[in-house]
Protein backbone atom coordinates (compact mmCIF):
# COMPACT_ATOMS: atom_id res chain seq x y z
CA UNK A 1 0.00 0.00 0.00
CA UNK A 2 2.46 2.62 1.37
CA UNK A 3 5.04 1.31 -2.07
CA UNK A 4 1.66 2.82 -4.07
CA UNK A 5 1.13 5.38 -2.23
CA UNK A 6 4.71 6.76 -2.58
CA UNK A 7 4.87 8.09 -5.87
CA UNK A 8 2.36 10.40 -5.37
CA UNK A 9 3.32 11.62 -2.44
CA UNK A 10 6.57 12.80 -3.99
CA UNK A 11 4.74 14.28 -7.06
CA UNK A 12 2.46 16.27 -4.84
CA UNK A 13 4.14 19.26 -3.60
CA UNK A 14 5.15 19.93 -7.42
CA UNK A 15 1.79 19.20 -8.92
CA UNK A 16 0.41 21.14 -6.35
CA UNK A 17 3.03 24.06 -7.26
CA UNK A 18 2.10 24.32 -10.60
CA UNK A 19 -1.75 24.02 -9.70
CA UNK A 20 -1.68 27.46 -7.39
CA UNK A 21 1.55 29.26 -9.18
CA UNK A 22 0.89 27.98 -13.44
CA UNK A 23 -2.71 26.86 -13.81
CA UNK A 24 -4.71 29.13 -11.92
CA UNK A 25 -3.51 32.24 -12.93
CA UNK A 26 -3.51 31.64 -16.57
CA UNK A 27 -7.32 31.00 -15.40
CA UNK A 28 -7.31 34.04 -13.88
CA UNK A 29 -5.40 36.20 -16.36
CA UNK A 30 -8.20 35.14 -18.58
CA UNK A 31 -11.02 35.88 -16.90
CA UNK A 32 -9.42 39.30 -15.71
CA UNK A 33 -9.53 40.18 -19.75
CA UNK A 34 -12.79 39.46 -20.24
CA UNK A 35 -14.28 41.21 -17.47
CA UNK A 36 -14.65 44.91 -16.51
CA UNK A 37 -15.78 45.23 -12.21
CA UNK A 38 -17.26 41.99 -12.20
CA UNK A 39 -18.91 42.27 -15.79
CA UNK A 40 -18.25 39.73 -18.63
CA UNK A 41 -17.43 42.23 -21.38
CA UNK A 42 -14.67 42.64 -24.44
CA UNK A 43 -14.52 46.52 -23.46
CA UNK A 44 -10.82 45.54 -22.29
CA UNK A 45 -9.98 44.00 -26.06
CA UNK A 46 -11.07 46.94 -27.58
CA UNK A 47 -9.40 49.81 -25.38
CA UNK A 48 -6.08 47.87 -26.30
CA UNK A 49 -7.41 47.41 -30.11
CA UNK A 50 -8.51 50.96 -30.30
CA UNK A 51 -5.03 52.19 -29.03
CA UNK A 52 -3.22 54.28 -31.82
CA UNK A 53 -0.16 52.28 -30.55
CA UNK A 54 -1.65 48.99 -30.57
CA UNK A 55 -1.30 47.82 -34.55
CA UNK A 56 2.31 49.18 -34.62
CA UNK A 57 3.36 47.15 -31.28
CA UNK A 58 1.89 43.95 -32.62
CA UNK A 59 3.35 44.38 -35.73
CA UNK A 60 6.67 45.32 -34.10
CA UNK A 61 6.55 42.29 -31.63
CA UNK A 62 5.99 40.01 -34.79
CA UNK A 63 8.33 41.55 -37.35
CA UNK A 64 11.19 41.69 -34.40
CA UNK A 65 10.34 37.39 -34.14
CA UNK A 66 10.28 36.67 -37.65
CA UNK A 67 13.67 38.70 -38.53
CA UNK A 68 15.57 37.14 -35.43
CA UNK A 69 14.40 33.81 -35.42
CA UNK A 70 15.45 32.61 -38.39
CA UNK A 71 19.16 34.26 -38.54
CA UNK A 72 19.54 32.44 -34.59
CA UNK A 73 18.42 29.58 -36.19
CA UNK A 74 21.00 29.22 -39.51
CA UNK A 75 23.56 30.97 -36.97
CA UNK A 76 22.78 28.36 -33.91
CA UNK A 77 22.86 25.56 -36.79
CA UNK A 78 26.47 26.86 -37.82
CA UNK A 79 27.74 27.08 -34.26
CA UNK A 80 26.79 23.34 -33.38
CA UNK A 81 28.41 21.83 -36.48
CA UNK A 82 31.16 23.56 -35.91
CA UNK A 83 31.32 22.49 -32.04
CA UNK A 84 30.35 18.86 -33.18
CA UNK A 85 33.40 18.77 -35.84
CA UNK A 86 35.56 19.78 -33.12
CA UNK A 87 38.43 17.90 -31.34
CA UNK A 88 41.28 20.23 -29.78
CA UNK A 89 39.14 22.77 -27.77
CA UNK A 90 35.91 21.66 -27.97
CA UNK A 91 34.89 22.36 -24.21
CA UNK A 92 36.46 26.14 -24.42
CA UNK A 93 34.52 26.97 -27.66
CA UNK A 94 31.29 25.25 -26.34
CA UNK A 95 31.54 27.50 -23.14
CA UNK A 96 31.75 30.74 -24.49
CA UNK A 97 29.33 30.33 -27.32
CA UNK A 98 27.04 29.37 -24.39
CA UNK A 99 27.86 32.51 -21.98
CA UNK A 100 25.01 34.60 -22.75
CA UNK A 101 22.69 31.87 -22.17
CA UNK A 102 23.25 33.17 -18.38
CA UNK A 103 22.97 37.13 -19.34
CA UNK A 104 20.07 38.58 -18.37
CA UNK A 105 18.12 40.23 -21.55
CA UNK A 106 18.56 43.63 -19.38
CA UNK A 107 22.16 42.98 -18.94
CA UNK A 108 22.42 42.04 -22.81
CA UNK A 109 20.52 45.04 -23.81
CA UNK A 110 22.77 47.36 -21.43
CA UNK A 111 25.40 45.92 -23.42
CA UNK A 112 24.74 47.00 -26.69
CA UNK A 113 23.39 50.37 -25.60
CA UNK A 114 27.42 50.57 -24.60
CA UNK A 115 27.63 49.81 -28.16
CA UNK A 116 25.37 51.16 -29.94
CA UNK A 117 24.44 54.58 -28.18
CA UNK A 118 25.55 58.17 -29.31
CA UNK A 119 29.03 58.58 -27.65
CA UNK A 120 29.62 54.70 -28.27
CA UNK A 121 31.39 52.40 -29.20
CA UNK A 122 30.17 51.75 -32.69
CA UNK A 123 30.42 55.79 -33.58
CA UNK A 124 33.95 55.62 -32.04
CA UNK A 125 34.92 52.81 -34.42
CA UNK A 126 32.99 54.88 -37.63
CA UNK A 127 34.91 58.33 -36.60
CA UNK A 128 38.11 56.38 -35.95
CA UNK A 129 38.00 54.81 -39.63
CA UNK A 130 36.94 58.22 -40.86
CA UNK A 131 33.76 57.05 -41.94
CA UNK A 132 31.15 59.52 -40.22
CA UNK A 133 32.31 62.97 -38.80
CA UNK A 134 29.60 63.15 -36.43
CA UNK A 135 28.64 60.42 -33.85
CA UNK A 136 24.86 58.51 -35.62
CA UNK A 137 22.26 58.80 -33.38
CA UNK A 138 21.54 54.99 -33.82
CA UNK A 139 18.83 54.87 -31.40
CA UNK A 140 16.58 58.02 -31.87
CA UNK A 141 12.98 58.00 -32.26
CA UNK A 142 13.34 59.34 -35.75
CA UNK A 143 15.77 56.31 -36.98
CA UNK A 144 13.30 53.51 -36.50
CA UNK A 145 15.46 51.15 -39.12
CA UNK A 146 19.00 51.55 -37.09
CA UNK A 147 16.55 51.18 -33.45
CA UNK A 148 15.06 47.76 -35.01
CA UNK A 149 18.64 46.49 -36.26
CA UNK A 150 19.92 47.49 -32.90
CA UNK A 151 17.02 45.52 -31.35
CA UNK A 152 16.90 42.45 -33.35
CA UNK A 153 21.39 42.35 -33.20
CA UNK A 154 20.83 42.42 -29.62
CA UNK A 155 18.85 39.87 -29.72
CA UNK A 156 20.25 37.55 -31.69
CA UNK A 157 23.32 38.02 -29.59
CA UNK A 158 21.18 37.39 -26.63
CA UNK A 159 19.28 34.09 -27.49
CA UNK A 160 21.47 31.98 -30.27
CA UNK A 161 23.05 30.36 -27.35
CA UNK A 162 19.89 28.75 -26.22
CA UNK A 163 19.05 27.02 -29.34
CA UNK A 164 22.60 26.10 -30.21
CA UNK A 165 23.20 23.83 -26.69
CA UNK A 166 19.46 22.31 -27.68
CA UNK A 167 21.09 21.43 -31.26
CA UNK A 168 24.19 20.60 -30.21
CA UNK A 169 22.45 18.08 -27.43
CA UNK A 170 20.50 17.06 -30.37
CA UNK A 171 23.64 16.68 -32.82
CA UNK A 172 25.19 13.83 -29.88
CA UNK A 173 22.13 11.62 -30.15
CA UNK A 174 22.19 11.01 -34.10
CA UNK A 175 24.48 7.92 -34.62
CA UNK A 176 27.90 8.88 -36.11
CA UNK A 177 27.44 5.63 -38.90
CA UNK A 178 24.67 7.29 -40.46
CA UNK A 179 26.92 10.43 -41.65
CA UNK A 180 29.53 7.70 -42.36
CA UNK A 181 27.49 5.90 -44.18
CA UNK A 182 26.63 8.96 -46.61
CA UNK A 183 30.05 9.34 -46.71
CA UNK A 184 31.18 5.91 -48.01
CA UNK A 185 28.49 6.84 -50.45
CA UNK A 186 29.96 10.22 -52.18
CA UNK A 187 28.03 12.38 -50.46
CA UNK A 188 30.01 15.95 -49.35
CA UNK A 189 30.10 17.99 -46.18
CA UNK A 190 27.05 19.52 -47.31
CA UNK A 191 24.85 17.18 -48.43
CA UNK A 192 25.50 15.03 -45.39
CA UNK A 193 24.38 18.39 -43.37
CA UNK A 194 21.18 18.64 -45.52
CA UNK A 195 20.53 15.11 -45.86
CA UNK A 196 21.57 13.43 -42.93
CA UNK A 197 22.22 15.51 -39.88
CA UNK A 198 19.01 17.85 -40.66
CA UNK A 199 16.36 15.39 -40.82
CA UNK A 200 17.49 13.67 -37.57
CA UNK A 201 17.71 16.85 -36.01
CA UNK A 202 13.69 17.37 -36.11
CA UNK A 203 12.71 16.90 -32.96
CA UNK A 204 15.33 19.26 -31.24
CA UNK A 205 15.16 21.48 -34.37
CA UNK A 206 11.14 21.83 -32.68
CA UNK A 207 12.04 21.81 -29.38
CA UNK A 208 14.50 24.85 -29.58
CA UNK A 209 12.29 26.74 -32.01
CA UNK A 210 9.21 26.35 -29.78
CA UNK A 211 11.58 27.65 -26.69
CA UNK A 212 12.76 30.37 -29.05
CA UNK A 213 9.80 31.76 -30.97
CA UNK A 214 8.19 31.94 -27.50
CA UNK A 215 10.72 33.84 -25.85
CA UNK A 216 10.59 36.10 -29.18
CA UNK A 217 7.28 36.91 -28.47
CA UNK A 218 7.85 37.72 -24.54
CA UNK A 219 10.86 40.27 -25.62
CA UNK A 220 10.69 43.04 -23.34
CA UNK A 221 14.11 43.90 -21.02
CA UNK A 222 16.22 44.19 -24.40
CA UNK A 223 13.62 46.51 -25.78
CA UNK A 224 13.27 48.84 -22.39
CA UNK A 225 16.71 49.08 -22.49
CA UNK A 226 17.82 49.96 -26.11
CA UNK A 227 14.80 51.91 -27.39
CA UNK A 228 12.85 52.88 -23.89
CA UNK A 229 9.38 53.93 -25.31
CA UNK A 230 10.64 54.47 -29.07
CA UNK A 231 10.01 50.75 -29.79
CA UNK A 232 6.83 49.57 -28.28
CA UNK A 233 6.41 45.59 -28.05
CA UNK A 234 3.59 43.88 -26.56
CA UNK A 235 5.35 42.99 -23.33
CA UNK A 236 6.63 46.27 -22.89
CA UNK A 237 2.44 47.71 -23.88
CA UNK A 238 1.69 44.97 -20.86
CA UNK A 239 3.77 46.50 -18.40
CA UNK A 240 3.33 49.91 -19.00
CA UNK A 241 -0.75 49.45 -18.90
CA UNK A 242 -0.78 47.28 -15.66
CA UNK A 243 2.05 49.54 -13.77
CA UNK A 244 1.86 53.10 -15.56
CA UNK A 245 -1.59 53.14 -16.41
CA UNK A 246 -3.03 50.56 -13.71
CA UNK A 247 -5.23 48.99 -15.80
CA UNK A 248 -5.25 45.33 -15.36
CA UNK A 249 -8.11 44.32 -17.43
CA UNK A 250 -5.94 46.18 -20.37
CA UNK A 251 -2.80 44.37 -19.23
CA UNK A 252 -4.46 41.22 -19.31
CA UNK A 253 -6.24 41.39 -22.61
CA UNK A 254 -2.49 42.07 -23.94
CA UNK A 255 -1.33 39.28 -21.94
CA UNK A 256 -4.14 36.76 -23.56
CA UNK A 257 -2.75 38.49 -27.11
CA UNK A 258 0.76 37.01 -26.51
CA UNK A 259 -0.57 33.81 -25.22
CA UNK A 260 -2.81 33.65 -28.06
CA UNK A 261 0.08 33.88 -30.61
CA UNK A 262 2.21 31.95 -28.48
CA UNK A 263 0.12 29.00 -28.61
CA UNK A 264 -0.99 29.38 -32.42
CA UNK A 265 2.86 29.20 -33.33
CA UNK A 266 3.52 26.17 -30.96
CA UNK A 267 1.01 24.60 -32.65
CA UNK A 268 1.78 25.01 -36.17
CA UNK A 269 5.26 24.23 -35.51
CA UNK A 270 4.20 21.07 -33.74
CA UNK A 271 2.69 20.59 -37.22
CA UNK A 272 5.29 21.66 -39.32
CA UNK A 273 8.04 19.51 -37.72
CA UNK A 274 6.25 16.91 -36.40
CA UNK A 275 8.57 13.30 -36.42
CA UNK A 276 6.37 10.10 -37.37
CA UNK A 277 6.17 7.65 -34.97
CA UNK A 278 8.07 5.12 -36.61
CA UNK A 279 10.90 7.44 -38.09
CA UNK A 280 12.20 8.49 -33.95
CA UNK A 281 15.76 7.58 -33.31
CA UNK B 1 36.31 4.83 -41.18
CA UNK B 2 36.05 8.38 -41.48
CA UNK B 3 40.03 8.65 -40.93
CA UNK B 4 40.20 5.67 -43.48
CA UNK B 5 37.63 7.45 -46.06
CA UNK B 6 39.77 11.25 -45.36
CA UNK B 7 43.66 9.97 -45.59
CA UNK B 8 43.47 9.67 -49.31
CA UNK B 9 41.72 13.37 -50.22
CA UNK B 10 44.66 15.21 -47.79
CA UNK B 11 47.07 13.63 -49.84
CA UNK B 12 45.33 14.47 -53.11
CA UNK B 13 44.14 18.31 -51.55
CA UNK B 14 46.64 19.23 -49.64
CA UNK B 15 45.86 22.97 -49.93
CA UNK B 16 41.95 22.69 -50.07
CA UNK B 17 42.43 20.54 -47.42
CA UNK B 18 44.53 23.11 -45.52
CA UNK B 19 42.57 26.29 -46.45
CA UNK B 20 39.59 24.46 -45.40
CA UNK B 21 41.27 23.96 -41.63
CA UNK B 22 41.91 27.93 -41.84
CA UNK B 23 38.47 28.76 -42.93
CA UNK B 24 37.19 26.73 -40.32
CA UNK B 25 39.45 28.55 -37.49
CA UNK B 26 38.90 31.90 -38.67
CA UNK B 27 35.01 30.97 -38.63
CA UNK B 28 35.13 29.76 -35.12
CA UNK B 29 37.29 32.99 -34.06
CA UNK B 30 34.76 35.13 -35.66
CA UNK B 31 31.97 33.70 -33.44
CA UNK B 32 34.16 34.11 -30.45
CA UNK B 33 34.84 37.68 -31.31
CA UNK B 34 31.27 38.33 -31.19
CA UNK B 35 29.92 37.04 -28.14
CA UNK B 36 32.71 38.52 -26.28
CA UNK B 37 33.14 41.33 -27.67
CA UNK B 38 30.32 43.15 -26.17
CA UNK B 39 30.27 41.90 -22.66
CA UNK B 40 34.19 43.07 -22.61
CA UNK B 41 33.09 46.85 -24.10
CA UNK B 42 30.39 47.09 -21.31
CA UNK B 43 33.06 46.30 -18.82
CA UNK B 44 35.10 48.85 -20.27
CA UNK B 45 32.28 51.16 -19.62
CA UNK B 46 31.80 49.76 -16.14
CA UNK B 47 35.74 50.41 -15.10
CA UNK B 48 36.08 53.81 -16.39
CA UNK B 49 35.13 57.12 -15.05
CA UNK B 50 31.57 58.84 -15.51
CA UNK B 51 33.62 61.41 -17.49
CA UNK B 52 34.74 58.77 -19.64
CA UNK B 53 31.53 56.77 -19.83
CA UNK B 54 30.07 59.54 -22.21
CA UNK B 55 33.19 60.56 -23.71
CA UNK B 56 33.90 60.81 -27.52
CA UNK B 57 35.54 58.69 -28.86
CA UNK B 58 36.01 55.67 -26.87
CA UNK B 59 39.18 53.91 -26.15
CA UNK B 60 39.01 49.85 -26.07
CA UNK B 61 40.60 49.11 -22.85
CA UNK B 62 39.41 50.59 -19.38
CA UNK B 63 41.15 53.26 -17.31
CA UNK B 64 40.16 50.89 -14.17
CA UNK B 65 38.58 54.13 -12.67
CA UNK B 66 36.18 52.76 -10.19
CA UNK B 67 34.34 55.90 -10.56
CA UNK B 68 31.20 54.40 -11.77
CA UNK B 69 31.15 51.45 -9.88
CA UNK B 70 30.97 53.30 -6.86
CA UNK B 71 28.76 55.86 -7.52
CA UNK B 72 26.64 52.62 -8.89
CA UNK B 73 27.06 50.79 -5.17
CA UNK B 74 26.77 54.13 -3.03
CA UNK B 75 23.42 54.88 -5.16
CA UNK B 76 20.16 55.26 -3.41
CA UNK B 77 18.79 52.20 -3.15
CA UNK B 78 21.16 49.72 -4.62
CA UNK B 79 22.56 47.75 -1.97
CA UNK B 80 18.95 46.81 -0.80
CA UNK B 81 18.34 45.81 -4.74
CA UNK B 82 21.23 43.40 -4.56
CA UNK B 83 20.72 41.97 -1.49
CA UNK B 84 17.09 41.59 -2.69
CA UNK B 85 18.11 39.42 -5.79
CA UNK B 86 20.49 37.57 -3.54
CA UNK B 87 16.98 36.40 -1.23
CA UNK B 88 14.73 35.63 -4.10
CA UNK B 89 16.94 33.95 -5.89
CA UNK B 90 18.61 31.54 -3.29
CA UNK B 91 14.80 31.51 -1.96
CA UNK B 92 14.05 30.48 -5.71
CA UNK B 93 16.99 27.72 -6.20
CA UNK B 94 15.66 26.10 -2.12
CA UNK B 95 12.10 26.05 -3.47
CA UNK B 96 12.34 24.11 -7.31
CA UNK B 97 15.36 21.71 -5.94
CA UNK B 98 13.02 20.81 -2.76
CA UNK B 99 9.95 20.76 -4.68
CA UNK B 100 11.14 19.42 -8.04
CA UNK B 101 13.55 16.76 -6.84
CA UNK B 102 11.07 14.88 -5.66
CA UNK B 103 9.10 14.60 -8.69
CA UNK B 104 12.12 14.01 -10.38
CA UNK B 105 12.62 10.73 -8.40
CA UNK B 106 9.74 9.52 -8.10
CA UNK B 107 8.92 10.02 -12.81
CA UNK B 108 12.51 8.35 -12.40
CA UNK B 109 12.04 5.07 -10.26
CA UNK B 110 8.51 4.71 -10.70
CA UNK B 111 5.58 3.65 -13.34
CA UNK B 112 2.46 4.54 -12.25
CA UNK B 113 -0.92 6.30 -13.65
CA UNK B 114 -1.12 9.66 -14.02
CA UNK B 115 2.83 10.07 -14.85
CA UNK B 116 2.01 10.91 -18.32
CA UNK B 117 -0.40 13.14 -17.28
CA UNK B 118 1.77 15.02 -14.89
CA UNK B 119 4.96 15.14 -17.53
CA UNK B 120 2.40 16.95 -19.77
CA UNK B 121 1.71 19.23 -17.38
CA UNK B 122 5.68 20.30 -16.65
CA UNK B 123 5.73 20.61 -20.35
CA UNK B 124 2.74 22.38 -20.94
CA UNK B 125 4.57 25.48 -19.04
CA UNK B 126 6.81 25.87 -21.91
CA UNK B 127 4.38 26.74 -24.44
CA UNK B 128 3.63 29.57 -22.20
CA UNK B 129 5.00 32.54 -21.61
CA UNK B 130 5.39 32.12 -17.77
CA UNK B 131 6.30 35.60 -16.63
CA UNK B 132 2.48 36.84 -18.04
CA UNK B 133 1.67 35.15 -14.21
CA UNK B 134 2.89 38.23 -12.30
CA UNK B 135 0.08 39.85 -14.06
CA UNK B 136 -2.92 37.73 -11.98
CA UNK B 137 -0.28 36.97 -9.20
CA UNK B 138 -0.07 40.65 -8.48
CA UNK B 139 -3.98 40.90 -6.87
CA UNK B 140 -3.61 37.58 -5.39
CA UNK B 141 -0.36 38.52 -3.49
CA UNK B 142 -2.08 41.83 -2.60
CA UNK B 143 -5.06 39.45 -0.97
CA UNK B 144 -2.43 37.08 1.09
CA UNK B 145 -0.31 39.89 2.19
CA UNK B 146 2.50 38.29 -0.40
CA UNK B 147 2.53 41.36 -2.48
CA UNK B 148 6.44 43.32 -2.55
CA UNK B 149 7.68 40.31 -0.29
CA UNK B 150 10.79 38.20 -1.02
CA UNK B 151 8.74 35.33 -0.73
CA UNK B 152 6.08 36.39 -3.36
CA UNK B 153 8.66 36.98 -6.36
CA UNK B 154 10.38 33.86 -5.13
CA UNK B 155 6.80 31.99 -5.55
CA UNK B 156 6.76 33.29 -9.07
CA UNK B 157 10.69 32.59 -9.88
CA UNK B 158 10.22 28.51 -8.75
CA UNK B 159 7.54 28.10 -11.21
CA UNK B 160 10.03 29.40 -13.63
CA UNK B 161 12.29 27.54 -12.82
CA UNK B 162 10.24 24.01 -11.61
CA UNK B 163 10.29 22.70 -14.71
CA UNK B 164 14.01 22.67 -15.21
CA UNK B 165 14.72 21.37 -11.49
CA UNK B 166 11.94 18.04 -12.39
CA UNK B 167 13.52 17.37 -15.95
CA UNK B 168 16.83 17.43 -14.89
CA UNK B 169 16.62 15.81 -11.70
CA UNK B 170 14.86 13.30 -13.21
CA UNK B 171 17.51 12.68 -15.82
CA UNK B 172 19.90 12.36 -12.99
CA UNK B 173 18.20 9.93 -10.89
CA UNK B 174 17.40 7.71 -14.15
CA UNK B 175 21.41 7.88 -15.00
CA UNK B 176 22.00 6.18 -11.11
CA UNK B 177 21.34 2.23 -11.74
CA UNK B 178 18.39 1.11 -9.81
CA UNK B 179 20.30 -1.86 -8.65
CA UNK B 180 22.48 -0.13 -6.36
CA UNK B 181 19.50 1.15 -4.31
CA UNK B 182 18.77 -2.90 -4.37
CA UNK B 183 21.78 -3.59 -3.27
CA UNK B 184 21.28 -1.25 -0.33
CA UNK B 185 17.74 -2.30 0.19
CA UNK B 186 18.98 -6.12 0.74
CA UNK B 187 21.51 -4.99 2.99
CA UNK B 188 19.16 -3.66 5.31
CA UNK B 189 18.99 -0.34 4.31
CA UNK B 190 15.35 1.42 4.05
CA UNK B 191 14.20 2.65 0.96
CA UNK B 192 14.85 6.65 2.82
CA UNK B 193 18.32 5.17 4.35
CA UNK B 194 18.90 3.84 0.74
CA UNK B 195 18.21 7.31 -0.94
CA UNK B 196 20.75 9.16 1.60
CA UNK B 197 23.55 6.82 1.57
CA UNK B 198 24.07 5.32 -2.08
CA UNK B 199 21.47 7.97 -4.69
CA UNK B 200 22.02 11.35 -3.07
CA UNK B 201 25.63 11.05 -3.12
CA UNK B 202 26.09 9.83 -6.32
CA UNK B 203 23.51 12.70 -7.82
CA UNK B 204 24.90 15.79 -5.53
CA UNK B 205 27.22 17.63 -8.14
CA UNK B 206 23.99 17.31 -10.57
CA UNK B 207 21.57 18.59 -8.22
CA UNK B 208 24.04 21.30 -7.08
CA UNK B 209 24.36 22.25 -10.40
CA UNK B 210 20.59 22.78 -11.20
CA UNK B 211 20.69 24.56 -8.33
CA UNK B 212 22.53 27.00 -9.80
CA UNK B 213 21.03 27.12 -12.28
CA UNK B 214 17.59 27.73 -10.75
CA UNK B 215 19.15 30.66 -9.01
CA UNK B 216 20.80 32.19 -12.24
CA UNK B 217 16.80 32.24 -13.98
CA UNK B 218 15.81 34.21 -10.92
CA UNK B 219 19.03 36.50 -10.86
CA UNK B 220 18.22 37.21 -14.28
CA UNK B 221 14.44 37.96 -14.10
CA UNK B 222 13.05 41.17 -15.02
CA UNK B 223 9.87 40.84 -15.85
CA UNK B 224 8.19 39.15 -13.28
CA UNK B 225 10.33 41.54 -10.78
CA UNK B 226 9.64 44.71 -11.98
CA UNK B 227 5.85 43.84 -11.64
CA UNK B 228 5.62 42.37 -7.92
CA UNK B 229 8.09 44.52 -6.50
CA UNK B 230 7.35 48.18 -4.96
CA UNK B 231 9.83 48.86 -2.06
CA UNK B 232 11.76 45.63 -1.90
CA UNK B 233 13.04 45.87 -5.71
CA UNK B 234 15.69 43.24 -6.96
CA UNK B 235 18.70 44.43 -9.04
CA UNK B 236 17.00 43.72 -12.52
CA UNK B 237 13.65 45.68 -11.15
CA UNK B 238 15.41 49.01 -9.82
CA UNK B 239 17.70 48.85 -13.06
CA UNK B 240 14.30 48.99 -15.23
CA UNK B 241 12.08 51.23 -12.87
CA UNK B 242 15.24 53.83 -13.33
CA UNK B 243 15.91 52.64 -17.39
CA UNK B 244 15.22 55.91 -18.66
CA UNK B 245 16.32 58.56 -16.06
CA UNK B 246 19.88 57.35 -14.44
CA UNK B 247 22.90 58.52 -16.09
CA UNK B 248 24.59 56.14 -18.47
CA UNK B 249 27.05 55.45 -16.19
CA UNK B 250 24.81 54.01 -13.74
CA UNK B 251 23.18 52.02 -16.50
CA UNK B 252 26.69 50.26 -17.50
CA UNK B 253 27.70 49.52 -14.13
CA UNK B 254 24.25 47.89 -13.00
CA UNK B 255 25.07 45.82 -16.31
CA UNK B 256 28.02 44.95 -14.95
CA UNK B 257 27.07 43.69 -11.64
CA UNK B 258 24.12 41.77 -13.16
CA UNK B 259 26.46 40.00 -15.91
CA UNK B 260 29.71 38.82 -13.69
CA UNK B 261 27.88 36.76 -11.30
CA UNK B 262 26.05 35.35 -14.49
CA UNK B 263 29.36 34.42 -15.89
CA UNK B 264 30.48 32.84 -12.69
CA UNK B 265 27.47 30.59 -12.63
CA UNK B 266 27.80 29.50 -16.16
CA UNK B 267 31.17 28.62 -15.53
CA UNK B 268 30.45 26.35 -12.58
CA UNK B 269 27.76 24.62 -14.07
CA UNK B 270 29.24 24.63 -17.45
CA UNK B 271 29.88 20.68 -17.61
CA UNK B 272 26.18 19.86 -17.09
CA UNK B 273 24.91 22.85 -19.25
CA UNK B 274 24.61 19.80 -22.24
CA UNK B 275 23.19 17.39 -20.42
CA UNK B 276 20.58 19.24 -18.70
CA UNK B 277 19.18 20.78 -22.01
CA UNK B 278 20.21 17.27 -23.79
CA UNK B 279 17.51 15.79 -21.77
CA UNK B 280 15.22 18.42 -21.78
CA UNK B 281 14.31 17.89 -25.23
CA UNK B 282 12.49 14.32 -24.44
Amino acid sequence: MRQKALPYLLLAPATLFLCVFFLYPFLLVAWESITRNGVVTLDNFRTMGGHWKFPLTFWNTLALAGVVVPVQLALALAMASIVSNMNRGRSAVLYIFAIPLGISDLAAGLIWLAIFEQSGFLNSWLSMLGVTERPIMFLGYQSTLSLFAAVAIAEIWRATAIMMVILVAGMGLIPKEYGEAAEVFGAGPWKRFTRVTLPLLRPSLQTALILRVILAFEVFAVVAALAGNNFPVLMGETYHWQFALRDRGVAAAFAMVILGISIAFTVMLLYLLRVPREARI
Amino acid sequence: MSAVAGEPMASARPDARGAGRLLFAATVLILVVWVLLPIWLLLVNALSSPAEVTSFPKRIWPSFDMGSLSFFYNFGGVGRALWNSVLVAGLTMILSIGVGAPAGYALSRFDFPGKETFRFLVLMTRAFPLPLLALPLAVMFIRTGLDDTVLGLALVHTTLALPFAVLITFSLFSGIPVELEEAAWTLGCTRAQAFGKVVLPLALPGIAASAVFAFTISWNEVFAAAVLTIENRTLTAFLLQNISTSPLHLRFAGGAALVVPALIFIFAVRKYLFAMWGIANR
